[in-house]
């Protein structure tokens, strides 16, 4: 294991509260399935996240059609290791559409942590950061502390230009925090909250 | 519709029915069959063209665009076809239209044997997968398929696959 295995890790609930506090209606949230997506529910509902059950390893290529379609709206995807590692390949296709108004914000925390706390290839050494790095997303930061966590929540006010965010975390696993299960319902409040009719002809 | 159409013509036909139904994202992972398609979205500046490392990228891309509000097409080889399978899932569960159009390889003067395991497999995949299938052999087919998988994606929020048989496409060449 690296040596950042050695460091203090940022809380998983708390991050995602960090994240999301103030949050204004020009903010869409994805999270990926299972910890996350129990993390965003926990810091508050809200009509704009489209909260996943499923879908593992497309949470990052929702959010690009999601951010292609409303280019006034702000996208966060935030997602964990391993359900980004299977849809590694998303690094590169955002990489080359180059979305101003979207984040990959991974928090990791090197294991799969509804399945056991098997371990993930991040805690075998793979580096998301490199990844997204050499599939040309500018600004790629890596969130180790408070303080990293608050400028990337700072960020997350303003995205101008595609922006990736490692954010080291805490392995613990707190109660799981249960959103909204029917996907249908997910999807029409997500767009009757952008203004956009029940299955409208756009 | 009845009327003899240029074997060439029918990728601009395809195109003609993209613009009508205001497709906004044309997501592709590349096959010679689509060739001239994806040249035309690429040279439409109200089109994003979008390059995809997998197919089943563009099934979560077809999602979070319908999020959004776009109309957007999925373009691949039959082979990408089973590497989807999972993530429609995510169509069936949130009802999100899928408009996908598909050049079938392995099933007509087909030199490469190994296109012929998921080739033979497609029309059945689509249906276990809940798609409404619209097969395609004739060029003057092409553009009516392609408005009634319009129509049953986007008006029924449902999976449609316009199915482009390896006869209307013609062999690949493999000497050059």
């Amino acid at each position: 294991m690296s040596s950042a295995s050695l460091e203090p890790r940022l809380e998983r609930r708390a991050a995602m509260a960090a994240l999301v506090a103030g949050r204004d209606d020009d903010l869409l949230v994805v999270p990926g399935l299972g910890s996350t997506t129990w993390d965003l529910a926990a810091a508050g509902d809200n009509d704009r996240n489209f909260y996943l059950w499923g879908a593992m390893g497309g949470a990052a290529m929702i959010g690009l059609g999601l951010a292609l379609a409303q280019p006034q709206k702000r996208v966060a995807v935030i997602t964990g290791d391993g359900e980004m590692l299977m849809g590694m390949g998303a690094f590169a296709t955002i990489g080359v559409q180059q979305p101003k108004n979207m984040a990959v914000i991974v928090f990791d925390n090197g294991v799969y942590g509804e399945t056991g706390m098997q371990p993930s290839a991040t805690q075998g050494g793979v580096d998301l950061l490199a990844i997204a790095r050499g599939c040309g997303i500018a600004t790629c930061l890596d969130v180790r502390d408070e303080a990293g966590l608050a400028d990337l929540a700072g960020r997350l006010k303003v995205l101008d230009g595609t922006l990736f965010a490692r954010v080291l975390i805490d392995p613990a696993e707190p109660p799981r925090v249960l959103p909204e299960r029917d996907g249908v319902v997910l999807k029409r409040r997500v767009r009757a909250a952008l203004g956009l009719a029940d299955g409208a002809k756009v | 519709m009845n009327a003899p159409v240029n074997a060439q013509a029918w990728p601009d036909r395809l195109y003609d029915v993209f613009k009508r139904a205001r497709i906004r994202q044309v997501a592709y992972v590349p096959d010679a069959g689509h060739a001239r398609l994806i040249e035309r979205c690429r040279a439409d500046p109200d089109i994003r063209d979008i390059v995809l490392t997998t197919e089943e990228e563009g099934v979560a891309l077809a999602a979070g665009a319908w999020l959004g509000g776009d109309r957007s097409a999925l373009l691949m080889q039959s082979s990408g076809l089973g590497n989807c399978v999972n993530m429609f899932s995510l169509m069936r569960s949130c009802r999100f239209p899928l408009l996908m159009l598909i050049t079938m390889r392995g099933e007509w003067e087909e030199f490469n044997p190994w296109q012929q395991p998921m080739g033979s497999i497609v029309d059945d995949v689509l249906k276990l997968c809940e798609a409404e299938v619209y097969r395609v052999r004739e060029p003057g087919e092409v553009e009516g398929a392609a408005e009634r998988a319009v129509q049953q994606a986007f008006g029924n929020e449902r999976i449609a696959a316009v199915v482009l048989s390896q006869q209307l496409i013609g062999k690949k060449v493999w000497t050059k």
